[in-house]
């Protein structure tokens, strides 16, 4: 589904990421973890397109494609969400309004037909149901005055009304309580699909307890320096990323089969 | 990976789509502005002795006044020995009674506009009375209005009809000596719209009147005058757009609005005339004197303007509150793109007691837009408990265009209240990124961010013009901002 080699990019004039490498076949949750300032975000934006981030070298083949050549809501069309680390607000747009407009401008590229305001009531609502949200936030403004907890689960029901390939949740666990991080994390597991790929940005191993990875790599200053399984994000909350930094060669991993 | 700011240029520089001509055998009088001229208008249309008078002394205040300089915008001087100062179209001479008799030509127009005139009449519930240059050439429901004792007509036939209505309240509200563009209004407007709202009438329908400007060098003057008797309700609805053309064609209308005791009127305003050209040439000038009278107690006016064309744009939409607990408003969202300049607002002047006033103001300026919001907010020293609630947003698209604000407050009665907001806000990339990253084209983002901003303003327009309104914010915003 995706394959990243020896990525390079920078933002300005700094070099932040400097080779990465990494494979994601369908249906396989990777989780990227690494102290700040790792890359993690860069990374993140490098593959929606956010256009602060230029890729110096390196090659993102997706679904077959060149990732690199296509517009940012060109990749949304194909199928690449992202869920913000920071959700944006948008004064006086209503949220239900977005919604709708994304999934159409997205139904219509992939040569399916429009949703009329009822049919899409129909499912966004049932969408909700699973992120445990009220319909009233259906009519406010986009995040405008929503919690951090409310705009996290609003990302993700945009995910979920989206149905997007490739998902990549951008620290989505970050300001979130426990029973918010639950909530989220039911609404990602439910959404775990064998056609559906999710890379998982994330600073702290909690997150993983609720939402399990099938690889997980480490991130230190723009390379990927460990990838392993579940199990590697349990070294790493015991001993900390201080022992990464101790590994200095940095083996470089492509995982996946 | 293409760079939005270039991408948004690319939507910001699109061409106005509304710009074509029609050819329509006009009547038409001969350059130039001389007391002759205003006999021969004056004739023309057959007028009683009184509205000559009327013209002419307008016009005799107008040699010496001098145009205004204190607005925000900038021109080079208007000859107006150089503009034509009648014209109409020859196909109304003999009158047409219904939509059948129109000249198909005009309603052709139309149709390019998106404005299927009889479809919406019909459909809409909407009487229209359209204008085409300075003319009214369609009149329609007016039976039905006329059931209720409703007077729905172009302004030539008022005087006919209805004289003793237009000398009562014609300048009564806006007097000639007023401004300089608005007693050149009052010595040769041409035609405009009339109405009147007996006692206790509740309009069944929006009034809707559609402007368009034709022929060449024709300045327009409408005069329109509405009168809102005790106890009665009207919406009127005001939306216009103009064809291409090279030179630039002042517009100086007056707009009278008297709402009597108890009385409610809305005037509802879209205005996509043509904005010149991305160098800024060959816009429409537009200088428009609107102002409402809350003359007695418990009345209520509201002014909702959309402004997204015209070169220039000079207008402030006001309320005199005079009668005591007397209600005003004003919405506005106006656009200014490529050399687009506005300086518009309002006035709110408090003169009865308990009266209350509330400014929306929503300005959007992109390429070298130039907008400037001018709002006087005045508390007569007998105005107990008036009170004043102003909130001014400008946002900017691109860092060429420009944004100013000029409140005037002058409290005269210690137990007034009047609060004033303002905010200065950009299209935010992060905004941009995030809907794009949804799927959306950056086109449709930021014509949903700037929408989105203009909410407000939008749930205040009828409900059939706010989806007009938001198609022309559309057109304008792919012409003006995305």
């Amino acid at each position: 589904m995706l394959i990243i080699k020896d990525l390079h990019a920078s933002v300005g004039d700094k070099p932040i990421l400097k080779g990465i490498n990494l494979t994601v076949n369908a249906g396989e949750v990777h989780a990227i973890m690494g102290p700040n300032g790792s890359g993690k975000s860069t990374l993140s934006n490098v593959l929606a397109g956010r256009e602060n981030v230029t890729v110096t070298s390196g090659s993102i083949e997706y679904l077959g494609q060149d990732l690199l050549a296509l517009e940012v809501e060109e990749r949304a069309r194909a199928g690449v969400f992202l869920a913000f680390q920071y959700p944006v607000e948008i004064p006086g747009v209503g949220n239900v309004y977005l919604l709708k407009a994304a999934l159409n401008a997205q139904r219509k590229h992939r040569g399916l037909p429009e949703l009329d305001a009822m049919e899409f009531l129909a499912l966004v609502k049932d969408k909700m149901k699973l992120m445990e949200m009220n319909e009233s936030m259906l009519y406010r403004a986009v995040n405008e005055g929503f919690s951090g907890g409310e705009k996290k689960r609003n990302e993700i029901l945009q995910m979920a009304v989206l149905e997007p390939r490739l998902a990549i949740l951008d620290e989505t666990d970050s300001g979130l309580d426990i029973d918010a991080l639950k909530i989220v994390a039911n609404g990602v597991n439910s959404l775990r699909h064998p056609e559906r790929s999710m890379i998982l940005v994330t600073h702290y191993q909690r997150l993983l307890d609720y939402i399990k990875p099938d690889y997980v790599h480490v991130l230190a200053a723009g390379r990927i320096v460990r990838s392993g399984g579940p199990e590697l994000a349990h070294e790493l909350e015991k001993q900390g990323y201080a022992w990464i930094g101790n590994e200095t060669s940095g083996q470089e991993v492509s995982s996946g089969s | 990976m293409s760079d939005s700011a270039s991408t948004l240029e690319a939507i910001i520089s699109q061409e106005y789509q509304h710009g074509f001509e029609t050819s329509v055998e006009a009547d038409t009088l001969p350059r130039g502005l001389s007391e002759e001229t205003v006999r021969m208008i004056s004739a023309k249309k057959n007028e009683p002795e009184f509205l000559l008078e009327w013209r002419l002394a307008a016009f005799r205040r107008w040699l010496d006044m001098k145009p205004p300089e204190w607005a925000s915008v900038h021109h080079p001087p208007i000859d107006y020995q150089d503009i034509i100062y009648y014209s109409a179209p020859k196909s109304q001479k003999d009158g047409p009674k219904s939509l059948e008799e129109v000249d198909p030509e005009l309603l052709k127009t139309y149709e390019k506009l998106g404005i299927p005139l009889h479809e919406r009449a019909i459909l809409a519930g909407v009487a229209v009375d359209a204008v085409f240059d300075s003319v009214s050439v369609a009149t329609t429901f007016k039976d039905k209005l006329a059931e209720k004792g409703i007077i729905f007509c172009s302004f030539s036939e008022a005087v006919q009809e209805h004289p003793e209505l237009v000398r009562q309240y014609l300048g009564s509200v806006v007097p000639v000596q007023d401004n300089f563009y608005a007693a050149l209004n009052s010595a040769v407007f041409s035609d405009g719209s009339f109405v009147y709202i007996p006692p206790g009438v509740r309009c069944p329908m929006e009034l809707s009147t559609y402007f368009r400007i034709n022929a060449k060098n024709t300045g327009q003057f409408e005069r329109t005058l509405i009168i809102a008797d005790r106890d009665s309700y009207v919406s009127y609805l005001e939306g216009c757009t103009a064809p291409m053309r090279d030179e630039n064609q002042l517009h100086a209308a007056v707009v009278e609005l008297v709402a009597l005791e108890n009385a409610q009127i809305k005037y509802s305003t879209v205005q996509n005339w043509y904005p010149g050209d991305k160098e800024g040439r060959g816009g429409i000038y537009n200088f428009v004197t609107k102002r409402g009278d809350c003359r007695g107690a418990h009345s209520k006016i509201s002014w909702t303007q959309v402004e997204t064309g015209s070169a220039i744009t000079w207008k402030y939409p006001s309320v005199i509150l005079r009668g005591d607990h007397s209600v005003g408003e004003f919405y506005s969202v106006a656009l200014t793109n490529h050399r687009q300049q506005a300086d518009t607002g309002t006035k709110m002047i408090h003169m009865g007691k308990n009266t209350r006033s509330t400014i929306i103001s929503k300005g959007i300026s992109a390429g070298y837009g130039h907008q400037a919001y001018r709002g006087l907010v005045r508390i007569a020293r007998a105005a107990q408990n008036a009170r004043n609630y102003t909130q001014c947003d400008s946002l900017l698209l691109g860092d060429r265009c420009a944004a100013h604000t000029f409140p005037y407050i002058e409290v005269k009665n210690a137990s007034a209240k009047v609060e004033h907001e303002a905010s200065t806000s950009r299209i935010g990339e992060d905004q941009l990124f995030f809907c794009r990253q949804r799927g959306l084209t950056m086109e449709d983002a930021v014509s949903m961010i700037v929408n989105g901003f203009c909410k407000e303003v939008f749930k205040e327009l009828p409900m059939e013009f706010a989806v007009e309104a938001q198609k022309l914010l559309g057109v304008s915003l792919e012409g003006s901002v995305g």
